[in-house]
């Protein structure tokens, strides 16, 4: 290997206690099949699928259930054979402790495939256009925690040219080792996913990154690399500094280029893509099989046998913390996620979906309940650890005041939500939480807005068709009386004159005749 | 089986205010036993009275306001301002003056502001701001250190001229008092000597009033502390210690006989203490990098300026408060480049 790379840096981050060798000891425990599957039909950014199925349906495993509704959509298969059983509103893992629609259906045991496309080991000879198509009939999406459907992000055209692909193996926060297990078991899978991909994006150079605490995930992507005589890969050691796999931290640290704040990677010729979604990618376009189960982290002081476990998609979190040997005596929180950016459920009633990279079974150490907030002192630690160097604190500041373009001008939608800033909060102050509020408020004021301004649309596309209409009538009420009052002045003024006249004459007449009598009595 | 919930991120670090300010007071330690040795008695005696007025005042604050005292007394920031102001006041002030300047520290500049992190001026200078410019006489009434004098007040004596207001049987003022290094640089100054002539005197050491001269150094370890426990940053203190050196050093290149070399004034008045630990208070200062750097350049000019040219012979004090007023438009005009944006590309 040549001499190694240059590293770049970013501003801020921190230097956090990882917890990977707690689930790291043992190789990834093979998926077993639930009786029952809960699949929700939002597992994705962007639009919900649209349900194929209906109850009472049999289905075959990596059967499509619900196709992708829209461009920035994502199918969902069947995890296995069986029948559906129906669709309806189940607890899913969000926040808000919400329901969502659900296909649930029930396994058969049989795990018997239905049809599948056809393998195209052969990927080469198809086109950009056609391998796209397949990405996106096999559901696949950004398995780092984004959940962005892959083929739409693997949709270059029109954008800059793509030169650089980045891997994201950097996994940069504590206790996961999904992508850590991954990497030292399918290195193979790995470099196919990344041979597409750069068919697909023509990304001539191809980078790895990982952090230097997973140095056997190195050893074997290496390694692999070499065996198969690849050209134009590198596997690039970054240090362990959350959050360096953060999409922008990574391209900064390995080819030194900022995505412009607003822009996309692709700005700045590169595309990113996790190792598990392109282990994905090269099961959808070599062997024609959907994304139907993944790699989660079961992990924490609160699970007895910590490690990393394949799981449908769909699976219910209880039933893959049994398999991990249930709670220790030190349960305190179920985190959806890792310690920094996941959340918390209230239940563990609710499916493992394509975003559930980890299930940190936290003890009260692990995850304290949040300790009472105290007032900000300035001490501006917020500022030095993040990695976008935002100004937490003037953001705190205008957040509490509602003052919703005051935080946009400090640039609130460029923060990440990595939590850098809360965890070395002296005053304990849910920095985030204040920031994602402020999010949330802004998108409900533009959408209050976009309602307020289709309601003005209406109101003044109705004002004006009544103006029109009041003028189309008076137009016509114009020329009916235009046409009343010419009528008369064409065709005669005299015959009525005429009889006026003559009949004044018949009464001048009269009156004549009346007055003469006497004389003409005299007569 | 229900689950707690909270709010990402669900660990945070080992960092709090009590922990930061418990840090700061033990940074304050050295040369506080300093100033004991140099000055007697007298130092202690003010530290007490003024943290135990601090707390007393923040508590019956906290309950005019209908709330829990507990946490605001533990953050331990009313004593870290207490001790920083009894630091800086004479060792022999009437004890009523020393109440006066914590209460009015605590209970208008910090409470009526909204308490901590709502003050836009340091307290703790506020406090001496009030007492000096109240009380000249009793506030400018400073002790020769010990090694000059050769003789240090005992207990008993410090506490009897402190809580009585008169010296003991038999001594005057006159004969107990003397002026700072920096009072007596000053009016020797205006009475056009030369500083090599006002340097013979047996007051002067090394390079500022014997005694004095070391203080400073026991600050600045305890502000080297704070630096490498990352509760301060360097850019505040080195920048105004940075421009207060070169300024002095400009006008001390230009005329060595009537301005004092720039050692002089680092190692005299309240200079390193004002740099570690008073100019630092996060909640008064600028908080950008660049700012934080203009804020100190700033706070050593005008310390310069008013040692120089001003009415008062120290200026921390006041340099500090001066700059407290700028801080929010610093910052606002020091704002740092967002990640991914372009220069000249600002909102």
């Amino acid at each position: 290997m040549a001499e190694p790379r240059n590293i770049w840096t970013f501003r801020g981050g921190l230097h956090l206690d990882d917890h990977k060798a707690v689930s790291t000891g043992r190789t990834i425990e093979p998926a077993s099949i639930p009786e029952r599957l809960v699949l929700p039909l939002q597992q994705h950014i962007g639009q919900a699928a649209e349900v194929l199925v209906k109850p009472g349906d049999p289905v075959g495993k990596g059967q499509l259930i619900a196709r992708a509704s829209d461009y920035v959509s994502a199918s969902i298969h069947a995890p296995t054979s069986g029948k559906i059983v129906a669709v309806e509103q189940r607890p899913v893992a969000h926040p808000s402790g919400l329901s969502d629609h659900c296909i649930i259906m029930d396994s058969d045991g049989e795990d018997t495939w239905g049809e599948l496309p056809p393998a195209w080991p052969d990927y080469t000879e198809r086109s950009a256009a056609e391998l796209r198509e397949r990405i996106r009939w096999a559901g696949v999406v950004g398995l780092g925690g984004a959940v962005f459907p892959t083929a739409v992000k693997v949709n270059t055209s029109g954008q800059r040219a793509i030169d650089t692909l980045i891997i994201n193996g950097a996994e940069c926060e504590p206790y996961i080792s999904c992508d850590d297990a991954l990497m030292r078991a399918h290195p193979e899978d790995i470099l196919d996913g990344i041979a597409i991909l750069r068919h697909i994006i023509g990304a001539h150079e191809c980078l790895i990154g990982i952090e230097d605490n997973k140095p056997e995930a190195i050893e074997a992507l290496r390694h692999a690399i070499e065996t198969r005589g690849e050209r134009d890969i590198e596997v690039v050691v970054v240090p362990t500094l959350y959050p360096s796999g953060g999409e922008k931290q990574l391209i900064k640290l390995l080819t030194g280029r900022e995505v412009p704040t607003n822009s996309l990677p692709a700005s700045v010729g590169v595309l990113c893509q996790n190792v598990a979604t392109a282990v994905t990618v090269a099961n959808a376009v070599l062997h024609g099989r959907p994304l139907i189960e993944r790699i989660v982290t079961v992990t924490g002081q609160g699970i007895r046998q910590p490690g990393n476990y394949r799981a449908l998609i769909g699976t219910s979190a209880d039933r893959l913390v049994a398999k991990a040997g249930g709670y220790s005596e030190h349960i305190h929180q179920l985190i959806f996620g890792g310690p920094m950016m996941g959340f918390s459920l209230r239940s563990d009633q609710v499916p493992i979906t394509k975003a559930t990279n980890c299930l940190l079974a936290a003890s009260q150490a692990e995850a304290p309940n949040n300790d009472p907030e105290r007032p900000c002192i300035r001490c501006g630690e917020c500022a030095r650890v993040c990695p976008v160097q935002l100004l937490p604190q003037q953001m705190l500041w205008h957040t509490r005041a509602h003052d919703f373009d005051k935080v946009q001008d400090f640039h609130l939608f460029e923060c990440i939500e990595c939590g850098c800033c809360a965890y070395v909060c002296p005053s304990h102050i849910p920095l985030v939480q204040y920031y994602r509020f402020a999010k949330t408020a802004i998108w409900t004021q533009e959408r209050e807005r976009e309602k307020s301004d289709l309601a003005r649309r209406r109101h003044e596309a109705r004002q004006t068709r009544l103006e029109r209409i009041e003028a189309e009538r008076k137009a016509r009420l114009r020329k009916k009386k235009e046409a009343l009052e010419k009528k008369p002045a064409a065709q005669d003024d005299d015959p009525k004159k005429a009889a006026i006249e003559a009949a004044m004459q018949r009464v001048a007449a009269k009156k004549a005749a009346q007055q003469n009598p006497e004389p003409a009595g005299k007569d | 089986m229900e689950f707690a919930t909270g709010s990402s991120p669900h660990k945070i670090g080992p960092q709090n205010v009590t922990r930061v300010m418990g840090m700061v007071l033990l940074a304050l330690v050295p040369g506080t036993l300093a100033m004991w040795w140099y000055f007697g008695w007298g130092v202690l005696i003010n530290l007490m009275i003024a943290v135990t007025a601090a707390v007393v005042a923040e508590a019956a604050v906290m309950s005019l306001r209908g709330r829990d005292a507990r946490p605001v007394l533990l953050d331990l920031s009313a004593v870290v301002t207490a001790w920083l102001l009894a630091l800086a006041l004479p060792p022999l002030l009437p004890w009523w003056q020393t109440v006066l300047g914590s209460m009015f520290a605590i209970v208008v500049v910090k409470q009526l502001f909204g308490g901590i992190g709502y003050n836009p001026f340091n307290p703790a200078m506020a406090g001496y701001v009030l007492l000096l410019v109240s009380f000249p006489v009793t506030m400018t009434r400073w002790l020769p250190p010990d090694v000059v004098s050769g003789q240090a007040l005992s207990l008993a004596d410090s506490l009897h001229i402190i809580f009585s207001g008169t010296p003991p049987l038999g001594q005057t003022w006159d004969t107990l008092s003397s002026a700072t290094p920096l009072d007596q640089m000053r009016s020797e100054l205006s009475e056009n000597r030369m500083i090599s002539e006002i340097r013979q005197s047996p007051l002067w050491g090394d390079f500022g009033g014997r005694g004095w001269e070391w203080i400073g150094n026991w600050f600045l370890l305890g502000g080297l502390f704070l630096l490498w426990r990352r509760v301060i940053n360097w850019r505040i203190p080195a920048s105004m210690l940075g421009s207060l050196l070169l300024v002095s050093g400009l006008f001390w290149a230009i005329d060595p006989e009537t301005h004092p070399f720039p050692a002089f004034h680092l190692f005299s008045g309240a200079a390193i203490l004002g740099a570690f630990f008073i100019a630092t208070d996060p909640v008064s200062a600028s908080t950008t990098p660049k700012g934080q750097l203009i804020y100190g350049a700033l706070i050593g000019l005008f310390v310069f300026i008013i040692r120089t040219w001003g009415g008062y012979p120290d200026a921390v004090a006041f340099s500090v408060l001066l700059l407290n007023m700028a801080a929010p438009t610093i910052d606002y005009y020091t704002q740092p480049r967002v990640f991914g944006q372009r220069k000249h590309d600002d909102a």
